[in-house]
């Protein structure tokens, strides 16, 4: 592995226009956690008036700079400047009275408040709330139109899409007078139009002189909307370009710290006979809603599906009525010619039995027990089986075999059996949870959101394994919110939204903005 | 309950109980001397009264017993993340497993039969007393801590009405049994040794000893090395995870709450067939409770509690002594003690963790980005 000498941030960024005035400036800012250093001696230079893109993987630093930034962490040293003037921002409040804004990627916002309500959040404006509200109303209208960000004002925010919660979160921020926007992977929840829009929106607050900081994984964002970017690897600033002057590939060799492909060699394979068949089925969840609305497909031996949509359409529920989680309430499904129907006795070691494995999408909630050694977690589900037990005692030598294999071949690091899995990162804790699944011998494999929170290495290793495994005639059902993975590992798409299939393809033929169109509701194929 | 990460184990598990335990006995220091004492004579005297004087250890690990089986008991339900505080009301239920059979059994069977009979009373009775809150949090979701709590009430309601209404000795007071006939019972330590030849001083110490220790490594077996443990733990840690690996929550709750309350029983063959010879009210005396922070202390780990049982029975054993000794130090003033170790080493058991670890880097934290 190559290691690539980290560059002279000062280079790209002297050869900025001296005449510029920089918005964000910060000086060797090093911040400690125990012994774990996030941040070490960062220099970041953000113009005024321009979008700056944060890249980099998980764990490198960047949520804990923009902390820092504003506000919530202190650094252990280094100088914050914003417009020239050094500034001790020690409190959200004070970097909110300073004019930073921030939009978290998990949203800020009162669920039962209308949007009017949250926007003025921070920002009441006086005494007795209804001439605040009146008054709040006025000027938040003003912003709204003035930068497109276009918000029902009345509706109760549960009751608003994803995509009007951001824009209030954006309109909150500019009612409390930020001049300075930090995103926070803002588009993970946004289908591919909403993107568009946020984009949209970002470009005409920048045109009107605000400063945009975005943090993001995503490489093509990047290269669409910024004008600056730097990339973080291990605590620090490795690189800082100009957008125009970089590409992809170059900025993830820079995150990486090597070469990395991005692309996948599938497989070509005779796809085989249907090992899964869904039929008609529906659910209900607690709260009543209809969460999943007669769903129906077949997934056949040797095949990747690809399940397509924005995060909350009912792939988690299919996922886990499939996997035995959830109990099959109407319609049924077919798993190697047994059928299950509803409220039978379906759980996920019925379902383990009958040859299907499962990647939840959420690894520390579901598919690791944290605190667990790694040897603990690698027979998670796989307990009961003979080969790791006798009797009712686990046979502690069997299972170390099994696991001391299991992460050499799955290049899980590090190459520890009595770790405690909550010490890996998110990438190799994947790489453990995909690694136990892949050992049982699945007949199917259902995989949820196999490279959240994966740096690109794992990703790389990931996919690689999957592909692996779909030459061997296993059959993957594959749900995923980023459109790229379900475009490039999958043969079939099928998209849902509101709980229902509202459209199929063969990957061949789909397009992101078709699929995009699907996702959000608006055509039906 | 989380450990910290930052600083090695010998430190966390090794070093910071100790200072905990420091802290109290300076504190319970300044106490005596505000009283007008020497806290030093009342510490030696507290030690002399554990260890030292004839009889002080059997004394001592007389009490250490009761904790451990408590201990145990609310350690194993924690593993599940279950917080069973009615140890005291399971004991109790299990002296009144071991009084039935003994009254029952004892004119009829031998001896050793009947004291078999007894242990497993003991459990089994417990274990019910274990198994009713559980089965309650598992299908019906009402809080196992308030369900344990109360259900020391009932259990202390419905031993009096028994012991004063049912089973007490006709034409008797007090509230007790007739004694179990001679021959039932666990052999105390120093009737033993006599036929070994050894002379050691009286105590109530007796074979309820091994079996507390037996039971510790058994439950170590439990926990770490079975099938069933590994269910448990899962499930003490993350239910979510334990759903998708395909453990039956509910069932596994109750047998938890089962196993514990089974320990807890335990209590009652230390008390009543080791030393009282009879059932009669309130033996259990507060050990259920006490045994809450012994697991605490001795951080859910039988060695640990093992410790921290050890700890407890010298402190109650001392803290007799210390009554006699002292005229101004009164039981209450054992009790404050008592009350300062576990609030030290129990509630503010991470309390001296922030300090410890920004000396430990201090010394130790030479971490460029590595």
């Amino acid at each position: 592995m190559k290691n690539i000498e980290n560059k002279e941030g000062s280079e790209t960024i002297e050869s900025l226009p001296s005449s510029t005035k920089l918005a964000i400036e910060l000086k060797n800012i090093t911040k400690r956690f125990g012994h774990v250093v996030a941040n070490s001696d960062v220099n970041l230079k953000v113009s005024t008036g321009t979008i700056h893109g944060i890249v980099g993987e998980n764990g490198a630093g960047k949520s804990t700079l923009m902390n820092i930034l504003f506000g919530l962490y202190k650094p252990d040293s280094g100088m914050i400047f914003l417009n020239g003037q050094a500034v001790d921002v020690n409190s959200p409040e004070k970097s909110i009275a300073l004019g930073i804004g921030m939009v978290h990627q998990h949203f800020m916002l009162v669920p039962t408040f209308t949007v009017l309500e949250n926007a003025m959040l921070g920002n009441e404006g006086s005494m007795f709330l209804q001439s605040g509200e009146e008054f709040a109303l006025d000027r938040l209208r003003g912003l709204s139109e003035n930068y497109g960000l276009d918000v029902d004002f009345e509706a109760i925010i549960s009751e608003t899409p994803v995509g009007m919660q951001q824009r209030v979160e954006i309109l909150k921020a500019l009612n409390r007078g930020a001049k300075i926007l930090i995103l926070d992977e803002p588009t993970g929840v946004l289908t591919p139009q909403e993107t568009i829009g946020l984009f949209d929106i970002l470009r005409s607050l920048r045109e009107q002189g605000v400063t945009i900081v975005l943090i993001t994984h995503k490489l093509k964002e990047i290269m669409s909307i910024t004008d600056t970017v730097s990339v973080m690897r291990g605590g620090k600033v490795v690189a800082n370009f100009s957008t125009e002057k970089t590409s992809p590939e170059e900025l993830a060799e820079n995150m990486v710290g090597r070469k990395v492909l991005l692309s996948i060699k599938k497989p070509t394979l005779k796809v085989g006979n249907p090992v899964l068949e869904v039929k008609n089925v529906s659910h209900e969840s607690k709260d009543g809603v209809n969460v999943l609305k007669d769903i129906s497909f077949d997934l056949r031996q040797g095949e990747i599906l690809g399940i397509a949509g924005v995060a909350g359409n009912g792939q988690s529920e299919l996922l886990d009525i499939l996997s035995g989680i959830e109990t099959l309430q109407r319609g049924q499904i077919t798993v190697n010619d047994k059928t299950i129907l509803p409220y039978q006795d379906w759980n996920s070691k019925k379902a383990r039995e009958f040859g299907v494995a499962h990647v939840p999408e959420d690894r520390h909630k579901r598919g690791l027990v944290l605190p667990f050694y790694n040897y603990e977690n690698s027979i998670l589900g796989y307990h009961r089986n003979e080969e790791y037990s006798s009797g009712f005692l686990m046979d502690k030598r069997k299972i170390f075999n099994f696991v001391d294999d299991l992460v050499e071949n799955f290049d899980v690091r590090p190459r520890s059996s009595s770790i405690s899995s909550s010490k890996l990162s998110g990438g190799n804790q994947q790489k453990l949870v995909l690694a136990r699944e892949i050992e049982s011998n699945p007949k199917i494999l259902l995989v949820g959101q196999p490279t959240r929170g994966v740096d690109i290495g794992a990703i790389e290793r990931i996919y690689e394994d999957l592909m692996k495994l779909k030459s061997k005639g296993t059959a993957i059902l594959l749900v995923s919110v980023e459109l790229d993975e379900i475009m490039s590992l999958s043969d079939r798409i099928i998209v849902m939204n509101q709980g229902s299939i509202v459209g199929e393809t063969n990957s061949s033929d789909a397009t992101e903005l078709d699929l995009g169109k699907m996702m959000s509701g608006l055509e039906k194929v | 309950m989380s450990d910290s990460n930052i600083i090695p184990k010998w430190l966390s598990v090794g070093l910071i109980p100790l200072m905990n335990l420091f802290l109290a006995f300076c504190v319970s220091g300044l106490f005596i001397l505000f009283i007008g004492e020497n806290p030093f004579r009342a510490i030696s005297v507290m030690i002399k009264g554990a260890f030292y004087y004839p009889g002080a250890i059997g004394y001592t690990l007389y009490y250490t017993t009761n904790f451990i089986f408590t201990g145990l008991a609310v350690a194993l339900a924690f593993h599940a993340r279950l917080f069973n505080i009615g140890g005291e009301g399971q004991a109790y239920v299990g002296g009144l497993g071991v009084g039935l059979v003994c009254l029952v059994f004892d004119q009829h069977v031998v001896g050793f039969l009947v004291t078999i009979l007894a242990i497993l009373g003991s459990v089994i009775f417990g274990a019910i007393w274990g198994i009713i809150p559980g089965y309650l949090q598992a299908k019906r979701g009402s809080h196992i801590v308030i369900t344990t709590i109360m259900f020391n009430f009932i259990a202390a309601a419905l031993m009096v009405y028994l012991l004063v209404n049912v089973i007490i000795e006709p034409g008797q007071m007090s509230p007790e049994t007739r004694d179990f006939a001679s021959g039932v019972g666990l052999v105390q330590i120093h009737i033993l040794a006599k036929y070994l030849g050894l002379d050691i001083a009286m105590s109530p110490l007796n074979l309820s000893f091994i079996v507390a220790l037996t039971v510790s490594v058994g439950f170590w077996f439990l926990v770490w090395r079975t099938k069933f443990g590994y269910e448990a733990r899962s499930l003490g840690h993350s239910e979510t995870a334990a759903i998708y690996a395909g453990i039956k929550v509910s069932s596994t709750i109750i047998i938890v709450m089962a196993i514990s309350g089974g320990l807890a029983g335990l209590v009652a063959i230390n008390e009543l067939l080791g030393v009282h010879n009879k059932l009669l009210l309130g033996f259990t005396a507060g050990y259920g409770f006490t045994g809450i922070a012994v697991a605490l202390m001795g951080r859910n780990h039988p060695f640990g509690i093992f410790l921290a049982s050890l700890l407890f029975g010298a402190l109650y054993q001392g803290g007799t002594e210390l009554d006699f000794e002292f005229s101004s130090i009164t039981r209450e003033m054992v009790l404050l003690i008592q009350g300062l170790i576990i609030l030290f080493s129990g509630a503010l058991a991470y309390m001296l963790n922030p300090l410890v670890e920004r000396a430990y880097l201090k010394y130790y934290g030479n971490y460029s980005s590595a």
